[in-house]
Order: C-alpha cells, then structure tokens, then sequence
C-alpha cells in the first residue's frame, strides 16, 4: 500500500462501490446503514469501503450520539478531482498546439528526424 | 480557428502502479504524429506548458540517442533530459525523462503511435516512475506555479 496521501486518495477512488459512496454523501451526510442500503453487499463490507476513505481523508466520522453520521470531506474531494482537472487540461493545450502543428505539416517524409541535431547548446 | 475534431484528453492515474498514462487521438498519419516527436524543431513548437519556450540543447530522437532541453518562461528555467531507448518510425519511442532539478525521479516513458485508419492516429503515452510520490512529483513537475499551490494545499489538507 502507497504511503502518501495523494497516493491514498487515488487509490480510495480507483474502486467503483467508493465513488458511489462519495457521490451519496456529496449530497449529505450518511450513517453506514444508509450507505449500504443501495448496494447488495452488508454493513460490514461498507464499514470497510469507509475505512479506506477515511484512511484516504476524504471522510469523516462525526460522534453525534450514536448515529456517527459519515461526512465528505468536500474540500479534498474537490481538490482531488481539480487537479487531475488541470493536469488534464495542461495535456490537452499541449495536444492542440500539435493539432495546429499537424495541420500544417506537410505529408510524406522529406525530412528525417533522427539525426537532426541543434546548434542551441552554447545556451546551458 | 480551424474547424477540427475536437479530441478529449484521457488520463489514467493507475492506483497500484506508479504510472500516469494519457491517451489521445489526432487527426493526422502516425508518420505525421511520430515526426513531431521526433523532430527537435518540430518538438519544440509545441512541447511544454504554455507561454513557455523549449530551448534544446541536444535532440537525438534514435535509439540509443538522447535530448537535453530547457523550458524557460519568464519566471520558470526548467531543464529536462533523458536517453531514447528504442525509437521505431511512426510507431514506438520508448525514453527516459528526467527533470534536472530531481535527477533520481527519472520516469521511464513509452509513446505508442496506434494507426487509426483513416489517416488518423491514437497516441498513448505511460509514464512509469519508481514510487508513488515520484509519480505525483512528476505530475506536478513543470506545471503552473497554480497547481503546484493547490497540490501543496491538498498536501497539507490530508496530512491534517
């Protein structure tokens, strides 16, 4: 098991039952009954999918009495999923630059890459 | 602007593995796709973050070569550098890349260049590192000084 946070919540989020879970309780608070009540699967399993979320510090148990209410920690969820937002995007300005780039290179293979060499190494 | 296909972006963030693999689809030749890799001038017009300029030092895209480049901004001087381990025309490169500031977090890269039909090509590109927090170092690396805020604030969150 990967040691650092980062690691933990995209390991929490790698499993579907989980999401879902986070989804639930992107709406509001929920007790582990009825976080399990969609799903074919026992409180046990539930109570398991939470630890690992909550390892993870995308939720948190509440001591309201004996409810214990789980809570989404919208912040690190929301940060989480922004910056594999912005990664992405950053891929994707780089990616449309070689769109533009493709389109206006000519077809066929005039020129040859592999030993081309350039004269900037003065600059480092 | 040019009427174009607009393409998603997919990224993969493996949890098991400490891999980052981003895949996406062009409307050009794999030969086409391969060259802009492959050619240094090519590379460098649209290699990198924007409003930032590649300078490259050297750029020997065969197997067995290697590239050192920079990528400077006004207030970013980053280097980069690695070996081309095994380069196949319009189909494979398989490299090394490293950031000059963090030597060890070398990630090892494969670009696959998946012909379409179509004249149309699917790039996959897997970046392997050596640890998770490599991979999540790696990702951040050479990123806006925004995300790096917001990574290090998403840091500090979870580790409360």
């Amino acid at each position: 098991m990967s040691a650092d946070p980062l690691s933990r919540v995209f390991s929490a989020l790698a499993d579907p039952t989980r999401r879902n879970m986070v989804a639930r309780l992107a709406l509001g608070d929920a007790t582990v009954t009825e976080l399990a009540e969609p799903y074919d699967v026992t409180i046990q399993a539930v109570s398991k999918h939470l630890k690992v979320l909550e390892h993870a510090g995308l939720v948190t148990r509440t001591r309201d009495a004996q409810r214990r209410p789980v809570h989404l920690e919208a912040e690190v969820f929301e940060l989480m999923t922004k910056w594999i937002e912005r990664y992405r995007r950053l891929a994707e300005e780089r990616f449309r630059r070689l769109d533009d780039l493709l389109l206006d290179m000519p077809d066929g293979t005039g020129q040859t890459a592999t030993t081309a060499q350039t004269e900037e190494g003065a600059a480092s | 602007m040019t009427a174009r296909n607009t393409h998603e972006t997919e990224i993969t963030i493996d949890p098991d593995v400490p891999l980052v693999r981003i895949i996406r689809e062009f409307d050009a030749p794999p030969e086409k796709v391969f060259r802009a890799h492959a050619d240094p001038e090519l590379f460098a017009e649209w290699n990198g973050p924007r409003r930032h300029r590649m300078e490259t030092d050297h750029f020997d895209c065969r197997t067995g070569g290697s590239y050192r480049y920079r990528l400077v901004s006004e207030d970013v001087d980053a280097g980069f550098y690695g070996s081309f381990h095994e380069v196949r025309s319009s189909e494979l490169i398989v490299q090394t890349f490293a950031y000059a500031g963090e030597p060890d977090g070398v990630a090892l890269e494969r670009i696959v260049f998946e012909d379409l039909g179509n004249g149309c090509t699917r790039l996959t590109a897997t970046s392997l590192v050596d640890s998770f927090q490599d991979r999540d170092a790696f990702v951040a690396t050479g990123m806006e000084v925004g995300v790096r805020e917001g990574y290090e604030r998403l840091d500090d969150l979870l580790a409360r």
